[in-house]
């Protein structure tokens, strides 16, 4: 049960440990792990399984983890919703570790040991604590194309994003809960859609993520939301098209 | 063979049956201890085996429904049927298991074959007789009760009055008339009047084991509440609230997913239960809500890798817990097919492995370590070495006897305390 659409595997502990000591990469900040949490959680929203009802709990704990999120990040000012579709590389480094995430939140600010994990964890701390010293002497190499990158990525303001935001996630529930239509074009829409389901799926077209029953989530990836694009949603507006198409002929 | 869903011994233990993903129920029965074959006792051999649900098609929201079983309780025995509750999403079914082994012969009115007789050939009157014939063990479905529930159920329990049942799906718990398959009363319902709003969902309910009136469920919040039936209809309003407050210095994103309980259980006393979240099994007091009297971690391990299992999903696996028969140890399970038993007066703990390897029969289980450390013993597993894909959801303990059955996938694994 891999999630659909992500580049890269979440590593955590000794792996990254050694990823850092390469030195290629700088150890990803702790903004960007938790936009690649926020990613990840969206693209699990999304992905409905065609022909079986999802799990509503489990919708309700990954909408409330993005929720915390979304809620953290306005907090912090840093809302801002990340365009990827100019560079694959972009979103290569956006997908990084996040185990910092598997952590609280203060202990990032404060750079305390955390006693209760055991000793690798700890000796991952100190590695930590070492690189980013690091890196902050070899700073600019590493540190300003990043910045350069955020900047690139900036698109929309962070008021239009949280409604977009808000309005998707309403309509993820509203997908989960109008199961039982209760209006005849919601009746009809839904079988016309299940047709198709049933017809893309038999023609192996069933590559990616959201089909039918969640077409409410379309308006998430709408032509309007530009700056909701990941891609993910990228490949979400292909198989759009793909759709119309079928829909239309 | 199927993945196993559901895993339940009746009240003697002498039964013990399995629901499959694929919508089957086989039962097990436990061999009696004769004197030709003095080693086969606690032997369990199949006993039973029927189609209990089949998938669905639900028409007007173009969704199909799964036969997987998801729950089976059996109901106590009453006469020399059995009787047991088996249910899938959407419906739940009371079965009856009767043996026959005994044939009437020499009808009146009917041929050996069953073929009516011409009245004219019958001269002359006689009494059939019973002729003993092969066991056979049927399944009959005695009650369907549909229709009540518009989310997944997740659990049913039979009351102690022996009459009723609850079953509990993500937004609403229904108490049924086991005689009565055309309405349940709905007694607790979270659905908010908005969907947009739902942040929490029921993940388990259960009867007390001796007050008819009582009953537990827990939440995807880490929550559980008990509910008294007497003190209103609808039982929105909980008598008491258990939850432990949170630590604040270990709150991260996924604090809540895996503060969610999977699985909530009397004790057989009835003073206590326990709940089982991601990480964890707590024992609570009934008579004490801010907190668990005990707490015990079963894969304090796999925190560091939250992330990871958040993101292949096995974050969301709902894990089983159960008692011994005297409540003074409990057991759940754990990934690479492994499980844990805790014993609560010593604070034991022992891991143990269900696997073909491990498991020659009569031989005695090793326990299991994992290790947390950089440096790993010999016999000791590394936690990356671990294969999430076994996982031991689902396991049952005889109420009497220290015999415990687990299922791994689509193996079911009976151990049993070695008797010198």
């Amino acid at each position: 049960m891999f999630v659909r659409g992500l580049k890269r595997k979440c590593f955590d502990g000794e792996e990254d440990i050694e990823g850092t000591l390469a030195g290629i990469k700088a150890i990803p900040s702790y903004n960007l792990q938790r936009q690649s949490l926020l990613d990840m959680s969206l693209v699990k929203l999304q992905l409905c399984h065609m022909l079986v009802e999802p799990n509503l709990c489990r919708s309700v704990l990954i909408a409330n983890t993005v929720r915390q999120i979304q809620e953290e990040m306005t907090q912090d000012g840093t809302w801002q919703m990340i365009n990827t579709q100019s560079t694959g590389q972009a979103s290569l480094d956006r997908l990084v570790s996040t185990d910092i995430l598997c952590r609280s939140s203060r202990d990032q600010a404060e750079g305390k040991h955390v006693p209760a994990y055991g000793t690798f964890n700890k000796d991952f701390e100190s590695d930590q604590a070492q690189d980013s010293s690091e890196t902050m002497s070899t700073a600019s190499s590493v540190q300003a194309p990043r910045n350069l990158q955020s900047n690139v990525w900036e698109m929309e303001s962070p008021q239009e994003n949280k409604g977009n935001f808000q309005k998707s996630l309403d309509q993820i529930f509203e997908t989960l809960e109008n199961k039982s239509p209760n209006s005849v074009e919601d009746l009809f829409s839904e079988v016309d859609n299940s047709y198709y389901d049933l017809d893309t799926m038999l023609t192996g077209m069933m590559s990616n993520t959201k089909m039918g029953h969640c077409d409410s989530l379309e308006t998430f990836s709408s032509p309007t939301n530009t700056a909701s694009n990941s891609n993910c949603k990228s490949d979400l507006n292909d198989l759009d098209h793909i759709v119309e198409i079928l829909v239309e002929s | 063979a199927d993945i196993i869903s559901t895993v339940e011994f009746n009240y003697t233990g002498d039964l013990l049956a399995t629901g499959d993903k694929g919508g089957r129920v086989v039962i097990f029965q436990r061999e009696q201890e004769t004197k030709s074959r003095p080693l086969s006792r606690g032997e369990y051999n199949v006993y039973s085996t029927f189609q209990s649900h089949e998938p669905e098609f639900d028409y007007l929201k173009s969704l199909e429904i799964e036969e997987k079983i998801n729950k089976i309780r059996w109901l106590p025995q009453q006469n020399a049927a059995h009787f047991l509750l088996s249910t899938n999403d959407k419906t739940i079914k009371l079965w009856k298991i009767s043996e026959r082994d005994k044939r009437a012969e020499g009808y009146n009115l009917k041929d050996e074959d069953g073929r009516l007789r011409e009245p004219f050939r019958v001269t002359e009157l006689r009494v059939p007789t019973l002729k003993p014939m092969d066991l056979m063990v049927e399944a009959s479905p005695r009650r369907t009760f549909a229709n009540a529930h518009t989310y997944h159920i997740n659990s049913i329990s039979v009351n102690s009055d022996y009459a009723t049942y609850l079953s509990a799906d993500d937004l609403r718990i229904n108490l049924w008339h086991l005689e009565v398959t055309n309405r349940s009363f709905n007694i607790v319902d979270i659905k908010p009047a908005n969907m947009e709003e739902l942040t929490e969902v029921i993940t388990a309910a259960e009867f007390h084991p001796h007050h008819c009136n009582v009953f537990v469920y827990s939440s995807s919040k880490g929550t559980i509440r008990l509910c008294d039936m007497r003190s209103s209809a609808l039982c929105d309003q909980h008598s008491k609230f258990f939850e432990e407050p949170e630590d604040p210095s270990s709150r991260s994103f996924f604090s809540e997913i895996i503060s969610s309980i999977s699985d909530v259980k009397f004790s057989h006393s009835g003073r206590y239960m326990m709940t089982r979240d991601y990480l964890s099994v707590k024992v609570w007091d009934l008579n004490m809500e801010n907190r668990p009297v005990e707490t015990y971690q079963v894969h304090e391990y796999l925190r560091s890798k939250l992330c990871s299992l958040y993101e292949n999903d096995c974050i969301f696996d709902k894990f089983e817990c159960c008692w011994n028969g005297s409540d003074s140890t409990i057991m759940t399970g754990s990934y690479n097919n492994f499980f844990r038993t805790f014993e609560r007066n010593t604070r034991r703990d022992t891991t143990l492995e269900a696997s073909r390897e491990s498991s020659k029969p009569r031989a005695i289980l090793k326990p299991r370590k994992v290790c947390t450390t950089g440096k790993r013993k010999k016999d000791e597993i590394t936690v990356d070495s671990l294969d999430f894909n076994k996982k031991i959801l689902h396991t049952a303990w005889h109420p009497t006897e220290n015999i415990i059955a687990v299922a791994a996938t689509n193996n079911l694994y009976l151990f049993q305390e070695k008797v010198n």
